[in-house]
């Protein structure tokens, strides 16, 4: 078989395995091979009972396990971390594990893949099932040695009795290819955190060498027999939240000359099928059709007063003390007003899916972060019973939270319903960034004092922005919903307490949390560290301005605040790994054109903590700023593999001086206008800084999550060191030339 | 329409069976379903459809098929193969250089522009064996990587250098 035809080969292995019992999972070893326990569970509409070790584990008889995760891999490394958790409770090797793809037949219903959740909330769940499946196979080798259970010792899977290694059995004799009928009781013993060998080591990532040799299947990768290519329709950029495009006019024929194109309608929903993709390309922008016109959008210059104007639904999410009272003692008050724009996910590779509608069930393959809360969308959308519908996961490119992952299954469910065919959507690059669910834009207000003993006496923090959405544009414009979106409520975006100033000891502080409605904004969502970059940019600012009144080194200043250990030591890994020297910010100005700076900065997501040290330059002519070298240090509790770790940090540093740097959503009164990577433009390799990580391992702490608590710290770091360089605050990012040339100019603060 | 446009692909003909004007990246992903070369732009943009055309990195996304009709296209499934006749290697490594220097320092998260950066990276370094971190940023600008792993390109791709340095034929 040349390459062509075996790559089409595996690609049918791949599917005919999908379609009955779908089990192509990176095992670790490269094999594809289908683990027995879950030939049946693939039959059958999940979740499977999370209170069986069945659900979560299968042993082999060569000794192997395979396990069920309920989180996805989405490229941070989660798989690898998840199979240590469970290797070590197993007494397995990396080698002697895999894992199998996310499936809604399969896989244990974990929850969404997000909030930096896998190792954190996933982890102990993981633990707690091998842990128990240790137990299981230790109460079977005490049987079959007669001996007690605390006289024997695992070694990779072969069970023996302390001291007398030649008696001994092995996992796949005493259970091999058979079920454990085990309840899953949660109190089996855990090994303690001093006994652990796989855990808290660099264990290379399960996923990475099969991604690197073109063998990995990527969404975007797979084909079924049978398909149709689709794209959708849409206006270009997407319009004011809350007044869906409807279509004026649609003339089919304009597609006639293209073969075998055809358009698929329902209500609003317009797109294109075609048996090559090239001609559903063509189709999707050759076609004529006209959209009705839809309520403007703002004026983008005036966001800042829309939004802090608005009409708002108020959360007091902090409220310690009496701030006006701090303030009326204050030595020296820093207070301003703060802008964070609309930023897109901008996953690389635009979202794609296909779906298989058949009247009886319908198969979809999709990049969801939530195999199970998509079932339930695409069910409603269907007209199905939510178990006719089974949804399997193919990792696609980076996504940082709820970009159009759901939007594209949905899109090839609609159609493929339409056509009775299986049906694969891969978005352009203007559908993915025009109708992104961008992260909100935000203005905040923020005060805080200082007594004349240099400590911060009261802080208040006051955050608009609007929430997150509720349905994908698919099913809007094809159900025709109303606008909808979450203001309260625990899928809310909230002002988070943990980045507004909680890192200090103050006495008198208030945050509050105002909600403004979506309707006639952007749609907002989910992206990765929510609202936490403009949450640390202004309270970071504010902070090293109360340490530049009173002349004192902005590390220093902080030090003095805190209390807490896990934050002095972050700050301080951050700062060493920098060779921190003290000295006040903006006490080396120069007229030099190019004027370096260094910043520091603290934040967070939820638990976990991070800092960041920032060296930049700027280039005061061109308004062009570089950052240098970024240092950022990360206290997540147990550290399961420093290597991820490590490898998240530095591409939370990139990522954040990305945001902070460049990244900024545009529209017109019609609609958005950033829908490519000249108009949405992301740092470029020639721009990106040197990176050190460094991982403040806390064996005996709870692990937390690790994949966005550095980014409100780094970006912090980025502004804060801009003020060191020029004496001049910037208080709206992106940190663009025209923005930094016009502050400049201004000379002044602000 | 099928049978007239043949191209080169990885050493092999491959019968095209898309019209002329079909972009390459199609012919690639879907007729022979490749898994190097893919989607991420469609606008030359990104890099994550890059091949190299007679050893030059291009964009597939925008090529037609019919133009690289008399050139060789090497994907990242031939990169290995491509680099070993370059160098008058006796055998085929399982691995471009570049390819196992990226699993060594871990550098991908999704890795989905990894194709791009493996064909840029594996293009500069066939010209210029000794490239400076300056050369490697120029190089590479043209590829973008959303997930941040910009540091680790740029240390594989010396590191690849140095390895490759010392390869024997």
């Amino acid at each position: 078989m040349n390459r062509a035809a075996e790559a089409l080969d595996f690609s049918r292995r791949d599917l005919l395995k999908s379609g009955g019992a779908m089990i192509v999972g990176f095992s670790f070893a490269g094999a594809a091979d289908a683990a027995p326990a879950a030939v049946a569970r693939g039959d059958v509409a999940g979740p499977p009972d999370p209170n069986a070790i069945d659900t979560w584990i299968a042993l082999r008889a060569d000794s192997t396990a395979t396990l069920y995760f309920g989180k996805c891999e989405l490229g941070q490394g989660n798989t690898t971390g998840l199979l240590q958790i469970a290797g070590e409770e197993l007494d397995l090797d990396m080698s002697q594990l895999s894992s199998v793809r996310l499936d809604t037949n399969v896989t244990p219903d974990q929850g969404a893949t997000s909030s930096s959740s896998s190792i954190e909330r996933g982890g102990p769940q993981v633990r707690a099932a091998a842990a128990e499946a240790r137990l299981a196979l230790l109460q079977r080798a005490s049987a079959r040695l007669g001996v007690q259970i605390g006289s024997l010792v695992i070694n990779k899977g072969v069970v023996s009795i302390d001291g007398d290694p030649s008696r001994s059995v092995s996992y796949g004799e005493l259970l091999g290819d058979k079920p454990f009928h085990v309840k899953f009781t949660g109190t089996a013993p855990r090994k303690p955190a001093s006994g652990y060998r796989l855990v808290g080591t660099r264990v290379l990532r399960v996923d990475i060498p099969d991604k690197m040799s073109a063998k990995y299947t990527h969404m975007q990768h797979l084909r079924v027999a049978g398909m149709l290519h689709g794209r959708v329709v849409r206006p270009r950029g997407q319009r004011a939240y809350g007044t869906n495009p409807k279509v004026a006019r649609i003339d089919e024929n304009s597609i006639a000359n293209i073969p075998g194109a055809r358009v698929v309608r329902r209500g609003d929903f317009v797109g294109v099928v075609a048996e090559r993709e090239w001609d559903a390309v063509k189709a999707a922008r050759q076609l004529d059709i006209a959209w009705e016109k839809s309520l403007p959008l703002p004026d983008q210059a005036k966001l800042p007063d829309l939004i802090r104007t608005a009409k708002s639904t108020d959360t007091v999410v902090v409220n310690v003390g009496d701030p006006g009272k701090g303030f009326a003692q204050a030595a020296h008050i820093a207070s301003a007003t703060y802008f964070s724009p609309y930023q897109a996910h901008a996953a690389f590779g635009p979202n794609c899916a296909i779906a298989d509608v058949k009247a009886d069930g319908a198969q979809v393959y999709s990049s969801t972060q939530d195999v199970y809360a998509s079932r339930v969308m695409l069910a409603r959308l269907l007209g199905m019973p939510v178990g006719k519908v089974r949804v399997t996961y193919y990792e696609g490119s980076g996504t940082y939270g709820h970009s159009c992952y759901e939007d594209a299954p949905q899109a090839a469910a609609i159609m493929s319903q339409q056509v009775g065919r299986p049906v694969r959507v891969q978005f352009m690059r203007w559908d993915e960034l025009g109708y992104d669910n961008y992260g909100p834009a935000q203005v905040a207000e923020v005060r805080a004092a200082i007594d004349g003993d240099g400590r911060i006496i009261a802080y208040t923090y006051n955050g608009w922005q609007h929430g997150w959405h509720i349905n994908e544009t698919s099913t809007e414009l094809a159900m025709q919903t109303p606008a909808a979106e979450r203001t309260a409520g625990s899928f809310s975006i909230i002002v988070n307490r943990m980045s507004t100033g909680s890192m200090y000891l103050i006495p008198n502080r208030r945050v509050v949390s105002h909600a403004i409605p979506m309707t006639g904004l952007l749609k907002g969502s989910p992206l990765r560290s929510p609202l936490d970059m403009a949450l640390s940019f202004a309270s970071e600012q504010t902070i090293d301005e109360l340490a530049h009144a009173v002349n004192t080194d902005p590390l220093a200043f902080r030090l003095k605040n805190m209390g807490d250990t896990r934050w002095l030591g972050v700050l301080n890994a951050a700062a060493n790994a920098a060779g921190w020297t003290p000295r006040p910010a903006a006490s080396r100005l120069s007229d030099d054109e190019v004027a370096s700076g260094r910043g520091i900065a603290v934040g967070t997501h939820h638990v976990s903590y991070g800092a960041a040290v920032a060296e930049i330059e700027v280039n005061k002519r061109t308004g062009t700023i570089v950052a240098k070298h970024l240092y950022g240090a990360l206290d997540c509790g147990l550290t399961v593999n420093p290597a991820l770790v490590e490898n998240q940090i530095i591409g939370m540093m990139v990522q954040a001086t990305s945001r902070m740097l460049k990244e900024e959503v545009t529209f017109d009164k019609t609609g958005v206008t950033s829908v490519d990577w000249v108009s949405y433009p992301v740092l470029r390799f020639a721009e990106h800084p040197n990176c050190t990580p460094v991982v403040v391992q806390r064996i005996n702490e709870p692990s937390s999550g690790a994949g966005e608590e550095v980014m409100g710290a780094a970006g912090a770091a980025i502004a804060n060191a801009f003020f060191d360089a020029t004496g001049v605050r910037l208080r709206q990012y992106p940190l663009t030339p025209e923005r930094v040339r016009a502050a400049l100019a201004a000379g002044k603060t602000g | 329409m099928a049978g007239n446009l043949e191209i080169k692909v990885n050493g092999r003909m491959w019968p095209v069976s898309g019209g002329p004007d079909t972009p390459l990246l199609y012919v690639l992903t879907d007729e022979m379903q490749l898994h190097g070369p893919r989607f991420g732009c469609g606008l030359a943009q990104c890099g994550s459809c890059s091949v190299l055309a007679d050893g030059v990195e291009i964009r597939s996304c925008i090529t037609p098929v019919a133009a690289v009709a008399d050139k060789s296209i090497t994907t990242l499934e031939g990169l290995a193969a491509w680099h070993a006749e370059r160098k008058g290697l006796s055998a085929t490594p399982a691995l471009h250089p570049l390819q196992q220097a990226f699993i060594d320092v871990q550098a991908p998260h999704c890795g989905y522009c990894y194709n791009g950066m493996t064909v840029k990276g594996a293009e500069l370094l066939a010209n210029n064996p000794k490239p400076s971190d300056g050369d490697i940023r120029q190089a590479m600008n043209g590829h973008l990587c959303r997930c941040g792993t910009y540091p680790r390109i740029q240390e594989a791709v010396a590191l690849a250098a140095r390895r490759m340095a010392g390869e024997t034929p």
